[in-house]
Formats: structure tokens, sequence, C-alpha cells
């Protein structure tokens, strides 16, 4: 869906002829160039994953989190220009500070999901500045909502979703998202096959090394976001390659 | 309360000498209050209701001064009604008084009012939280005004944990009558209010509709 916008897409303040502000949509495009980040809502909790591709081999591993904590029960995984999304989880962690100051308790990620959107949504109204370019998506899991998944894009809107995924992956990775019935499924069961959906969606001829990056909230964990422990990230990572050369194997069989 | 030395008119402000109350019961709560307002030695007001609503399911009771009460109740009103609408859904009794207790401590040396905030809310059922001085607990019940301190030992000695509404509803009537008659800052008649999940119950108990005690 590419076209030019030739002389309406210099500002964000100015529409093109067809209803279109092509800022925003170039900023969207700065989260398709970015590497993919899914997460999928299940019966006890969210799980999140994300591609984390390695640029250097003299990167320092584990460094260069994708995935961050905004209140103890919410977790954001993000997508695109990084520094962008830095900037937003430090306004989502405000806002959720604030909420649980003023109103005594944790907020519910529909709200704050409303307000980082909106936060997001200013900066496309005005040429002093530009759209964010990034897309996240909010998790979290409490008593009495159970389970919650948002995601924010640059336009500044946020819906709520049972899987979705962003960045340059994020057909392939919806397509195979589909696939689950994760609406029956526990986080334990989420967490092996998310981890299988990143390495089938993950381009080996493009980008070579990877890292994963894998989060939960949940039953699970008490309500708290927290990055998977070893041996489940293990488990889950093995699970992934396994089928992965299972699949490779069917393929040979077939010709 | 904060009775100053000097001459008698610097400290004859109008205050509602009160005695409040709340208590929780199995699926909700009770609030009970006095009606009289007192400006020193005259009772400015022998029917004020102090039990004064912060949002469809959460009451609060007002004591102290009378005006400092009623705009943090005024205030509070308007914040809830600011979240709930931002929300979707109604606010929780913890938010309440979160935002009773905001007011009361950050103006704590300008304001002299204690509100009880108690209430019905999807998620706690019945609870009851104390925000004097700008303080913030949870209780099963809460006293506060002049006349509490008379009637401490009562209600001590007869609260039962799980009690039922009606049982609930007398207790809080009989405490408020004796602290009425011991008090000479609290009178008048007698304002319920009984929350739970199906609603809001207003109730008067006129002087001759008190409970008598061995005095009467």
């Amino acid at each position: 869906m590419s076209s030019i916008g030739t002389g309406y897409d210099l500002s964000a303040s100015t529409f093109s002829p067809d209803g279109r502000v092509f800022q925003v949509e170039y900023a969207m495009k700065a989260v398709e160039n970015s590497s993919t980040a899914i997460a999928v809502r299940c019966k006890d909790g969210v799980v999140f994953g994300v591609e984390k591709l390695v640029l250097s081999k003299l990167y320092e591993e584990g460094s260069n989190k994708r995935i961050f904590n905004v209140d103890k029960h919410v977790g954001m995984a993000v997508a695109g220009l990084l520094a962008d999304a830095r900037s937003l989880s430090e306004v989502a962690r405000e806002e959720a500070s604030n909420f649980r100051s003023n109103y005594g308790y944790q907020v519910p990620l529909k709200h704050l999901a409303d307000r980082v959107a909106m936060y997001v949504h200013a900066y496309t109204l005005y040429s002093a500045v530009r759209p964010f370019g990034c897309s996240f998506i909010l998790g979290s899991y409490d008593v009495d909502d159970g389970p919650q998944l948002y995601m924010v894009d640059p336009s500044g809107i946020a819906y709520g979703y049972w899987g979705c995924a962003i960045g340059k992956a994020k057909q392939a990775a919806k397509t195979e998202i589909e696939k689950l019935s994760m609406k029956d499924m526990t986080c334990r069961e989420v967490v092996k096959e998310v981890a299988k959906i990143i390495y089938i969606v993950h381009d080996e001829v493009k980008d070579k090394a990877f890292e994963l990056d894998l989060s939960w909230v949940g039953e699970v964990t008490n309500g708290r976001h927290e990055l998977v422990p070893k041996d489940v990230r293990e488990e889950a990572e093995k699970y992934a390659k396994d089928s992965l050369e299972e699949e490779d194997d069917s393929d040979e069989d077939n010709m | 309360m904060l009775e100053e030395q000097g001459p008698e008119w610097m400290s004859e402000e109008v205050k509602t000498g009160t005695t409040i109350i709340a208590v929780e019961f199995d699926g909700g709560v009770v609030l009970g209050s006095d009606s009289r307002v007192s400006a020193g030695a005259s009772v400015v007001n022998r029917v004020m209701n102090k039990l004064s609503p912060l949002h469809d399911r959460i009451y609060c009771a007002l004591s102290g001064s009378a005006a400092d009460a009623q705009t943090i109740a005024e205030t509070v009103n308007y914040q809830l009604d600011v979240h709930s609408m931002e929300l979707g859904e109604d606010p929780l009794v913890c938010s309440a008084a979160t935002l009773v207790k905001n007011i009361s401590y950050q103006y704590k040396e300008e304001l002299s009012a204690h509100l009880i905030v108690g209430g019905w809310d999807r998620r706690g059922g019945g609870q009851v939280y104390a925000t004097l001085s700008g303080l913030l607990t949870r209780q099963p019940f809460a006293l506060g005004g002049s006349g509490s301190s008379y009637v401490y030992g009562y209600l001590d000695a007869e609260y039962r944990a799980g009690a039922g509404r009606t049982d609930t509803q007398r207790l809080v009537v009989d405490t408020l009558s004796l602290a009425m008659s011991r008090d000479g800052s609290s009178g008048g008649v007698a304002y319920l209010v009984t929350i739970d999940g199906d609603g809001v119950e207003e109730k008067v108990f006129l002087g001759n509709e008190l409970p008598t005690f061995y005095d009467q």
C-alpha cells in the first residue's frame, strides 16, 4: 500500500485530498521496519514474545530490552523506533503511578491504554512535532478483570485483542496466531506456541542472529509481569526448534 | 473540636458536633449520623443530614467543621463522577476513600474535618474506611465526631463480624442513640443509610422513634 504523498506529506497537520495524514502512515512504516513482537491473551494470562535482532557480535547479551514493566501488573512490548518507545514507556509508567497515587489501586489496563493512546494521538495533530514511530502492546492480569491485551499504534488508536503482532513479520505472525485456540489454553502452553511463532516468522536469510525475549503475566505469576524463568524459556525454545525441524522433514517427504 | 484560648466569639465556628458511625455487614455497609449542627452553645440546624453521597453506592459521613467537610465531600463527588465516566464503570470504595484522604492529608493544616467513607463495590463488597487526619485505613467499623468517645466501648463489645443487615442497622441506631443522649453536641434525629449490591436505603429515626435505655 505504498503511494507518494507529494506535497501533502510534509507535516502531520495536513490532510491529503483523499483524506489521509501521510506523516502518520510514514510513522507506521517505521514500525514495519523493526523486528517482530507478538502477544497472546489466553485463559489465565498474557504472554509476550519479541524477536530481538542481534546486529553486532559485540552487543552485550540481554541488553536493549524491548519488553518493559509499566506497573507491577502491566507489561509492554514495543516495535519501531526504540528511543520513541522508551519515552512512551516512561509516559505509561507515570500514568500508572499517578493513577495508583490518586485512586488507591492498580490502573485497569483499558484506562491506561486509552490514556497513553491519547498522548500518542496528540503528537499527530501538530506540525511542530512528529508522530511517535513505534507501536506497542500492553498486557496485564488481575483477579477481577482477568487477562487483558491492548495494542496502540502511531495514529493513537488502542484496540483490545486476543492476539496481536507488530513489526516486519506481523502478517505471517498473525496468520500463525489465528491458528491457536488461545481462549482454552493456559500460559504455560501458550509460551511454547509464542516461541514457535517467533522462530517461524524469523527470516534466516535477511536477518542472521536473534535473541528471543519472552515474558508473561497471569495467574502463574500471581498477577506480576515478569520475564519468563530460565527453565520455561529453554523448554519453549526447544519446542520451537523441534517443531521447525519437523516441518522441514515433512517438506522433504512430500517431494 | 479545636478550641482556642480567647474570647468566646472567636471559637464559635459552625461545627457539626456530631456522632458519625459506619459498620460493615455481610454484603454491604450501614452509615449513621445524628443531625445537630452547633455554633458554640447555639444549635444552628437540628435536622442536618450528615451522610453525603459520593457516588451511587458510596457515601461519606461528615464531622468537624461543617464547611470543610461539605467542601471535601463535594470535591470528591465531582472527582468520582469524572473518574467513573473515564473508566466506564462504578468506582471502587477504596478510590473514593483515597481521594478523600488525599485532600485531607494535603490540606491537613488548613482543614478541620473528618470524613468516614463507606460503600459497596463489586470487587470488595461492603467496605468502611477511616480518613482521620489524612490517614487511610479500612476497618470493620469506624466512629467519628465528639459523641464517638462515649460509645467506643459499646461498639467494641456489641460488634459481631458477619452480622446481617437488620442486626447491623439496629446496632447503629442503638449506638447513635446512646451517644446522642450523652454528648451535648450531638442530638436531633438519627439518619441511617444502608448500601448493598441492590441499592441504597435511606431512613430517618425521629426523636420519639429512637431506642431508649435505662434512664429514659
